[in-house]
């Protein structure tokens, strides 16, 4: 390990080879984007992970990738909750019941959306892996939900400057303050009044965007097909 | 913050962008110049004087912007003054009300201060602050002296605010960071509304779920429809939702899944009986 590298640095050249369909250049626009990338750059160095940008399920270019993208995730999100539904915790109430059927309602509807808007185009069907989440467990589905609607929050804010074709990047609109009312109503339900508090609104009043790349790097844990996300757009 | 990306998005609509900042080269180094003097929170302003500079003598886009943040900052004003005058006035309950309140309306004067810094790094001049009557004429009389009321118009404002962003989201489209910016400000919006909605249910002043059924105005009455109106909507990009592809989705859920945008003349004509003639 040479001496005059910093940490970050080291990271950065210990994951490029992994990162064989990216040029160097690409792969440095990305690393520029947010620190948040230094996430990608680790999980890439896993031989077993999940974000391999090489392999697996491609979710095209230009705004058919961002569809998918958006599709990807609202397939987590549908599943999700789906079995959130099934199994209910332990001490659910029928308020919260009615409210979290809702939302499974509302995810199922923006997955088969974009399976239809997105006709042949389509991914294919995305197995998950919730084995990290105890659906017996208040704490453990409501952090999981709290991370997954704070998440596409960011996603969607952050895919938008993606958008070429004002017609998607209006549905993306309409999506994403829905997402932004479950992410209010879970986060109100783990703890009553952090609806908007600052660990995801700033001191500007602003929520968080995310680019593609961190996105997936943090929803690559639950979900077990590979998702190869490199003909997205960066810009 | 991403200036590379920046520069790839200009170029796709303004191929001579470089020509107007000499070269790319130089274009980098006087962004890196600016953005290394300044805090990390003043970079849009940077960026609204190097597009300033940029696209000088040239309309367009720009000058869509500035209207676009000029509306956005007379709702912001709205909002940021209703939130002001109820905390100093309306019988809001301490502890948990009260803090809901508090955090709501500070994210709304901040959003009154960065739309005011983007609008004048844009180079464009940010309007006055109307005087308001947020009675609206009377209809909303005991808007600060009724706590059902101030919550009342506050879901109004709150759902509201979010459909006026995403009403003008197609004009900003391949916008850049100035439509990440509109973005991060509407899904604040749209989390002030649930929890205001949450709020008017746990204290039975209407049955609101947190997000908007159909074009239910939750109790508040015809005086709002307006802000409701189109929302039931369950048609998607020509795409059927209720009961799509066989899944058991109401036509309530399918109007609950997606927020309907709004028009700039059906804001205006919304918020108009809350500002003095």
């Amino acid at each position: 390990m040479p001496t005059n590298n910093s940490p970050q640095q080291s990271q950065l050249a210990a994951s490029e080879g992994r990162i064989q369909s990216v040029s160097r250049r690409k792969f440095l626009i990305f690393a520029g984007a947010s620190a948040g990338v230094m996430a990608v750059a680790a999980s890439c160095n896993k031989d077993d992970d999940n974000s391999n940008m090489n392999s697996g399920v491609d979710l095209g270019k230009d705004d058919i990738g961002i569809l998918n993208y958006a599709y990807a995730l609202e397939q987590l999100e549908a599943a999700f909750y789906t079995q959130v539904i099934l199994t209910p915790f332990s001490g659910m109430t029928d308020g919260e019941k009615a409210l979290l059927s809702d939302i499974r309602d509302h995810e199922v509807a923006h997955r088969e959306f974009f399976k239809n808007a997105l006709a042949a185009n389509a991914i294919p069907g995305l197995e998950v892996d919730f084995s990290s989440i105890d659906f017996t467990k208040r704490d453990s589905v409501l952090g999981t939900a709290k991370a997954f609607e704070d998440l596409g929050v960011s996603a969607y804010n952050g895919a938008g400057k993606l958008i070429k074709l004002a017609d998607y990047l209006v549905i993306a609109g309409k999506i994403v303050s829905v997402e932004a009312r479950h992410a209010a109503y879970i986060r109100d339900l783990t703890s009553n009044g952090s609806f908007a508090d600052s660990t995801v609104v700033d001191a500007m009043g602003l929520d968080k965007s995310r680019m593609p790349m961190e996105v997936l790097s943090i929803a690559a844990p639950y979900i077990k097909t590979k998702i190869n996300a490199s003909n997205l757009p960066t810009s | 913050m991403n200036f590379n990306n920046v520069f790839n998005e200009i170029e796709k609509v303004d191929a001579d962008v470089y020509d107007r900042f000499d070269t790319r080269r130089t274009a980098m180094k006087n962004f890196a110049r600016f953005s290394g003097k300044l805090a990390l929170t003043a970079i849009p302003l940077a960026l609204g004087s190097m597009f300033k500079k940029a696209y000088a003598g040239t309309t367009g886009t720009l000058e869509t912007a500035v209207e676009i943040l000029n509306y956005a900052l007379t709702l912001e004003y709205l909002e940021s003054e209703f939130y002001i005058m109820g905390l100093a006035q309306a019988p809001i309950p301490a502890g948990a009300a009260r803090g809901a309140i508090e955090i709501i309306s500070k994210h709304e004067s901040a959003h009154v201060v960065f739309l005011t810094n983007a609008i004048k790094a844009a180079g464009g001049t940010p309007g006055a602050k109307p005087a308001f009557d947020f009675t609206a004429g009377g209809a909303f009389a005991n808007v600060f002296t009724s706590y059902p009321t101030f919550l009342a118009v506050a879901q109004v404002f709150e759902d509201t605010g979010v459909r006026a962003y995403k009403g003008r989201a197609a004009e900003l489209v391949k916008g850049g960071d100035l439509l990440t910016a509109a973005l991060n400000i509407h899904s604040v919006e749209a989390r002030h509304a649930a929890h205001i909605r949450s709020m008017r249910k746990a204290n039975n002043f209407g049955d609101a779920k947190p997000w908007i059924t159909g074009k239910d105005t939750t109790g508040i009455g015809s005086a709002v429809q307006a802000s409701y109106n189109g929302e039931e909507n369950t048609i998607q990009a020509n795409i059927q939702i209720t009961n799509i592809n066989g899944m058991a989705i109401t036509a309530n859920a399918a109007s609950e899944a997606f927020d309907e945008g709004l028009s700039k003349d059906a804001v205006l004509a919304i918020v108009k009986p809350f500002i003095k003639a």
